[in-house]
């Protein structure tokens, strides 16, 4: 391995202190006594317990996973078929059309990506009267909408990357269209599919902005709840939720990705 | 002559089962193509012309808040005032300038920092490498809310970085940090340098170390060979990388709102606040319309650099 210069290691180690150091300091604050967030007064674990007996967190955090699991399935569904036509279909025609509503979703800022979709759901109302109640199924549409797009560009650069001649030799044997889909091309892809629903599964438990827009009176989602807390500034029982959740994804990401190193050096 | 015969059959029967799976295969293709098409279509496409449709309505107070597009006698109704107004309100200029500046220093910023940090990772040997990308992405997964938050801890008049700095003896009145545009652009920066970094780090993985070494062997000096050989390499990463750091940060909501404060104008908190606080529809959905149409050419941009990215990895 080539020597790092001393510049580009001292530029390491601030961006990694940069983006550690202010979890961290969450975590740490958590196990404080004090009723002041920020200033230690001794070591404790009450605020995990006043969390737990907290119902509007809880019931919170149920609707939030609920939405999740539904989005991420449907998304999983959606962006796997759009990643095989971005992938294996060529030209066809709409196909930069399709292409641009596929990565669009990904940077539209979230302010308008949630207006845009309360609007058609009024306009929907008004005329079809579906949805007459904002909530569950509003706000898992929307979030379907923006994560389909994760999925599919996942998928895609899964199957880009991958022979096609698999499925090729499969078809001239004879093998039926839908077979091949789902005897090679599906387990093929099977850890990108995993990958992508694990992706739209967090980024629709973290999505605020447009779970605010989308969401009726009475559907209170978990970023929801942190917002309306969080504005009124930092608070030793958020710091317990959020060290709770830090540690959560981040021992689940970790797992993860030592699994997936462990097979892919068992592969090799 | 009945061999021949059977033969004959037996190649026209193996054509009609082949034009038969095409024919099969040409509706899951038509199926594969369509569900996700008419999905994006209707909950992406669409929305914008209804978005379109109402910021060239009145407001008024009924239910929904503004006017329909023909009255009674079947007349069209709409009004570009929301435009002018928008366009010749000196506040609402300022906050959209405000919000492209503030874009543009989070992507410089990001890049200041990004740039050395995806080399390094690049030039790191591959198990290390392995480490400090996961540790990239790791932030990804935590919520975004939640990383906005752990700085307000930080930043406070009364907090870890003010105390720490008092405690040390550094300052005797606590720096205010919070509820400013420097908290505001920490902020930002932190939630999207993961952004940056990625791409950054696609294009210099690519990239082939002997050159550098090779230049710097002909005589380049370092800055050299920088501009000549590494800066063009990596410029398919860079662009994409700024795109996608200055494109969401444009339309940004709770960063200046939890730590800008609410002096703070960005555009995505006025569009917000119009909407929810005012509720006038129609104003919100012509920020709306103007900030899509600031932001059509990086998003086609962007499009293109990633097509062109996927061709060349391919």
């Amino acid at each position: 391995m080539k020597q790092q210069s001393r510049f580009i290691l001292s530029i390491l180690s601030f961006g990694y202190a940069f983006l550690y150091i202010p979890l961290a300091s969450v975590v740490f604050f958590s196990f404080n006594a004090s009723n002041l967030a920020t200033v230690w007064g001794g070591f404790s674990t009450r605020w995990y317990g006043e969390l737990f007996r907290n119902d509007q967190v809880l019931e919170a955090l149920f609707l939030s996973v609920r939405i999740a699991l539904t989005s991420a399935t449907l998304a999983t569904i959606l962006g796997t078929m759009a990643g095989l036509v971005l992938a294996r279909f060529g030209r066809f025609k709409g196909r930069t059309l399709f292409s641009g509503m596929i990565t669009s979703p990904m940077v539209m800022p979230e302010v308008i990506t949630g207006l845009s979709l309360l609007l058609l759901f009024i306009t929907l109302q008004q005329i079809t009267g579906w949805p007459g109640q904002r909530g569950f199924s509003t706000i898992t549409i929307a979030h379907t909408t923006f994560s389909m797009a994760y999925v599919a560009v996942i998928v895609q650069s899964r199957l880009v990357s991958m022979d096609e001649s698999l499925e090729e030799a499969a078809m001239d044997l004879g093998g039926r269209p839908l077979r091949v889909v789902f005897d090679i091309t599906l387990p093929l892809i099977a850890p990108a599919m995993i990958a992508g629903w694990l992706l739209a599964f967090t980024l629709s438990l973290d999505d605020l902005v447009i779970a605010s827009f989308v969401s009726g009176p009475g559907s209170t989602t978990l970023p929801m709840l942190i917002f309306s807390k969080v504005k009124l500034g930092v608070s030793p029982d958020i710091n317990a939720l959020a060290s709770l959740i830090i540690v959560t994804v981040g021992l689940g990401v970790v797992l993860a990705w030592l699994f997936g190193r462990r097979r892919s050096s068992k592969a090799q | 002559m009945a061999i021949v015969a059977s033969a004959k059959l037996s190649r026209a029967n193996g054509l009609v089962q082949k034009i038969a799976i095409n024919r099969n295969k040409e509706t899951w293709r038509r199926i594969a193509v369509a569900a996700p098409y008419l999905w994006l279509f209707v909950f992406f496409l669409a929305p914008f012309a209804i978005i379109f449709k109402i910021s060239l309505a009145d407001p008024i107070i009924a239910q929904p808040p503004f006017t329909p597009s023909f009255d009674e006698a079947g007349r069209l109704t709409t009004t570009f005032s929301n435009y002018s107004f928008l366009l010749t309100d000196k506040l609402y200029a300022i906050t959209y300038l405000r919000s492209v500046l503030m874009a543009l220093a989070t992507t410089l910023l990001c890049l200041l920092l990004g740039f050395p940090m995806a080399y390094g990772i690049a030039r790191s040997n591959s198990s290390t490498r392995a480490v400090l990308l996961m540790l990239i992405v790791l932030p990804f997964w935590i919520s975004f809310l939640l990383r906005v938050y752990a700085w307000m801890g930080l930043l406070n008049n009364n907090g870890v970085i003010n105390n720490l700095l008092l405690w040390i003896g550094v300052i005797e009145q606590p720096i205010p940090m919070m509820y400013t545009d420097f908290a505001t652009s920490i902020g930002l920066m932190y939630s999207y340098l993961p952004f940056m970094i990625l791409p950054l780090y696609a294009s210099l993985e690519r990239m082939d170390m002997d050159l550098i070494e090779a230049a710097q062997d002909l005589g380049a000096s370092r800055t050299k060979a920088f501009w000549d050989i590494t800066w063009p390499l990596a410029r398919p990463g860079v662009i994409a990388g700024c795109l996608l750091v200055f494109i969401p940060a444009m339309g940004e909501y709770v960063i200046p709102y939890l730590l800008g404060g609410p002096e703070s104008l960005f555009i995505g908190r006025v569009l917000f606040d119009e909407f929810f606080i005012n509720r006038d529809w129609p104003l919100a959905s012509a920020v709306a319309i103007i900030l899509l149409v600031l932001l059509v050419f990086p998003i086609v941009l962007l499009q293109r650099y990633q097509a062109r990215n996927q061709e060349a990895g391919s």
